[in-house]
């Protein structure tokens, strides 16, 4: 799979002085690059935790897709909500979400935003406008669909946003919730992240179509392909999908090339990826590492400015990482929380009621 | 003296007067809004609350299901409609695995209504007479409810739409326009959670729940008149949660319990209800819990073949009487 040459060439003009990220500042423009970068410093921290076996789940790397996560999400205004998929992290951070928060969820602490109940990233606040995923995929697709809809009809000027992988694609609710959103206008944009392979199945075995952006044509939307690892192109592409969903467009599905260069999650050997692809990535086609010359080059942005968001990131990562390290675990009975709004909680079987002794018989 | 109306313009009541009190509740489904829905549950609505909020759907359950979710998270309260209660299969996966998990992972609360037409008793075949109660009966997440009357069709839906959680409302095709009642003054709720005693007894309890709820008290009225027996009736109402005490006071009152049933026999909610008699009303049995309910095929169409296969009044006689004199 010549993928890191196609890819990287992967053609969606940019750069013109209409893009939109050429409205942004350059304070604005560093700021992209510390949301990469805490991404990337974020993931490594999990790494080493869940080596020293501290974490309870899998870490899923988005390492070399973070321009997709942060350029994308980066365009929505506050107002805005995406759904996030288990390699969206940087989309997480963009939105609000907290080191503190992400290391809590992987640690599986009380305090933690799913309180030991569910693993990752399947955390949501919409105050902050994020909804986490679930682990079938697709689901997310009418869900936000659905998010999307309650802004048209309450005549809101917002937007929802939804990732899918390339495996996704192939699902029922794929098909359902954009033909669903489509018909109905919802304001939505879909980013189909084409990283090259769904766990271990290349894309050339997840579809016939030969890009993904060609769906869009099938249910009526706009499609849009674009760099997946140019953050500045992915800000672009996606702000158009927005202005024009806010617009009255409708929806539009972006595919965004990328690779993703660590296996499914850290146990996976990826003994299915061809010699020297992943390593071909890393050399040539890093996102964090472009950004950087598009910012020293370009942008004319000082090396100090970089080393200062660098350090930044050390500072906040080495301050969350012990905070979340003095939390508690989740006590036990906290599972049965939150079924319901009422009753709040489920009762415990009679075997587990807390001083419970075993009576000689039966438990009546 | 109000005039009485059917099961079925019941539930439409309840639609029209929700709509009416909150502009957040919103209907959406196939063929709902401009056609007035396969038997017409929705009819008027789209004349009187407009296409917004009255939406025709693509043919996709799983979108309606997981679109109507994302709005509840929102703050809207969506009542989707699945054609026919068989259809809901499509979106088994995004109610189980989303709907029902949201508000205890993550907090995000699924509050909506998925109604539609189940049952059989109308030579409906396979797939326009399942009764899919039981399906999601062992997802924790998931209210069920199961109407037997026009009042309770009508407060139960008013009461499902206002509820905070995802609530599954099956109504039931046969009784459509079957049975009428007068509806209850004002503003009509039925509390979710909450069992019916549709007929006093002293001498066994039927406990059964939608359309067999009529041929429990037609099979009540019987034994009384040939058998001499005071039967109790039981109408569950709601499905999950299960009233427990309910069922302890019945089982407790009469020590003779039938449980009956129009979904298929494995799996069903005979088998919970009895299971949870053994745990609570054991000493109290008098005769082991017996079942009544379809046989464990899918449902045919012909006549002869669908009433042999569906629980009849003459079924629930005889299991009666076999409790009786044990």
């Amino acid at each position: 799979m010549a993928v890191a040459r196609t890819r990287a060439a992967g053609g969606v003009k940019r750069g013109s002085a209409a893009a939109p990220s050429a409205a942004l500042t350059a304070d604005r423009k560093l700021e992209l690059y510390y949301w990469m970068r805490l991404t990337r410093s974020l993931e490594e921290r999990l790494v080493s935790l869940h080596r020293q076996g501290k974490l309870v789940g899998g870490v899923f790397r988005s390492l070399g897709q973070e321009a997709d996560s942060v350029g994308s999400a980066y365009a929505l205004e506050r107002r805005d909500v995406l759904s996030s998929l288990t390699r969206n992290l940087g989309s997480l951070l963009v939105k609000g979400a907290t080191p503190l928060e992400i290391l809590r969820q992987h640690l599986a602490t009380a305090d933690s935003p799913t309180g030991g109940r569910d693993l990752g990233l399947h955390i949501a606040d919409l105050q902050r406008g994020f909804l986490g995923h679930i682990s079938p995929l697709g689901d997310m697709v009418p869900v936000t669909a659905g998010v999307a809809l309650s802004f048209r009809m309450r005549g809101e000027d917002r937007v929802a946003l939804v990732y899918v992988g390339d495996g996704a694609t192939s699902t029922g609710p794929f098909h359902e919730g954009l033909t669903f959103a489509a018909v109905l206008r919802c304001p939505m944009i879909v980013i189909v992240e084409n990283n090259g392979y769904a766990y271990s199945t290349p894309v050339h075995q997840q579809t016939a179509a030969r890009r993904f952006v060609d769906k869009a044509a099938g249910y009526g939307i706009a499609g849009e392909q674009a760099d997946g690892n140019d953050v500045l192109g992915v800000y672009d592409v996606t702000r158009r999908a927005v202005d024009r969903a806010r617009a009255g467009g409708g929806v539009t599905l972006i595919e965004l090339l990328t690779y993703r260069r660590r296996g499914h999650a850290e146990h996976d050997n990826q003994r299915y990826v061809p010699a020297g692809e992943a390593e071909r990535w890393a050399a040539e086609n890093d996102p964090l590492d472009r950004y950087v010359r598009v910012l020293l080059d370009r942008e004319k942005v000082e090396q100090a400015a970089l080393d200062a968001v660098d350090a930044r990131v050390v500072a906040e990562l080495d301050a969350a990482t012990a905070e979340a390290e003095r939390s508690r675990p989740a006590r036990a009975t906290d599972a049965l929380h939150g079924v319901f709004a009422d009753p709040p909680a489920v009762a415990p079987h009679w075997y587990r009621e807390a001083g419970h002794r075993t009576p000689e018989r039966g438990p009546s | 003296m109000t005039a009485e109306i059917t099961y079925l313009e019941a539930i439409r009541e309840a639609l029209f007067e929700e709509m009416e009190r909150d502009p957040d509740v919103f209907c959406l489904g196939e063929d709902i809004g401009v056609y007035g829905g396969a038997f017409k549950v929705t009819e008027g609505l789209r004349e009187r609350f407009g296409e917004a909020r009255v939406i025709d759907t693509p043919i996709a359950e799983a979108a309606i299901v997981g679109a109507a979710a994302g709005a509840a998270h929102m703050g809207m309260r969506p009542v989707a409609e699945m054609q026919f209660a068989d259809f809901i299969a499509s979106a088994y996966e995004i109610l189980t695995n989303y709907v029902a998990t949201g508000r205890n992972r993550t907090g995000l609360a699924c509050p909506m209504v998925v109604r539609g037409p189940s049952g059989g008793y109308v030579r409906g075949g396979p797939f326009h007479s399942q009764n899919p109660e039981s399906a999601f009966l062992h997802t924790p997440g998931l209210k069920i409810v199961a109407p037997a009357t026009a009042e309770d069709a009508k407060g139960l839906l008013k009461a499902a739409i206002r509820d905070d959680d995802c609530v599954l409302f099956f109504e039931h095709k046969y009784l459509y326009r079957r049975i009428k009642a007068t509806m209850p003054a004002g503003d009509h709720l039925t509390p979710i959670g909450c069992a019916r005693v549709a007929r006093e007894g002293k001498d066994l309890s039927l406990i059964t729940y939608a359309a067999t709820v009529w041929k429990a008290l037609e099979a009540a009225e019987r034994l009384e008149r040939e058998d001499g027996l005071s039967v109790e009736v039981l109408d569950l109402r709601t499905l999950a949660p299960l009233d427990d005490a309910a069922i302890e006071a019945t089982a407790k009152k009469t020590n003779r319990v039938v449980i009956v049933h129009e979904d298929t026999r494995t799996g069903g909610i005979a088998g919970e209800v009895t299971a949870r008699l053994n745990e609570r009303c054991f000493e109290w049995l008098d005769a082991p819990v017996l079942r009544v309910t379809a046989h464990d095929v899918p449902l045919p169409s012909a006549p002869a073949l669908e009433d042999f296969v569906l629980p009849q009044t003459d079924d629930i006689v005889k299991a009666a009487r076999r409790l009786a004199s044990y």
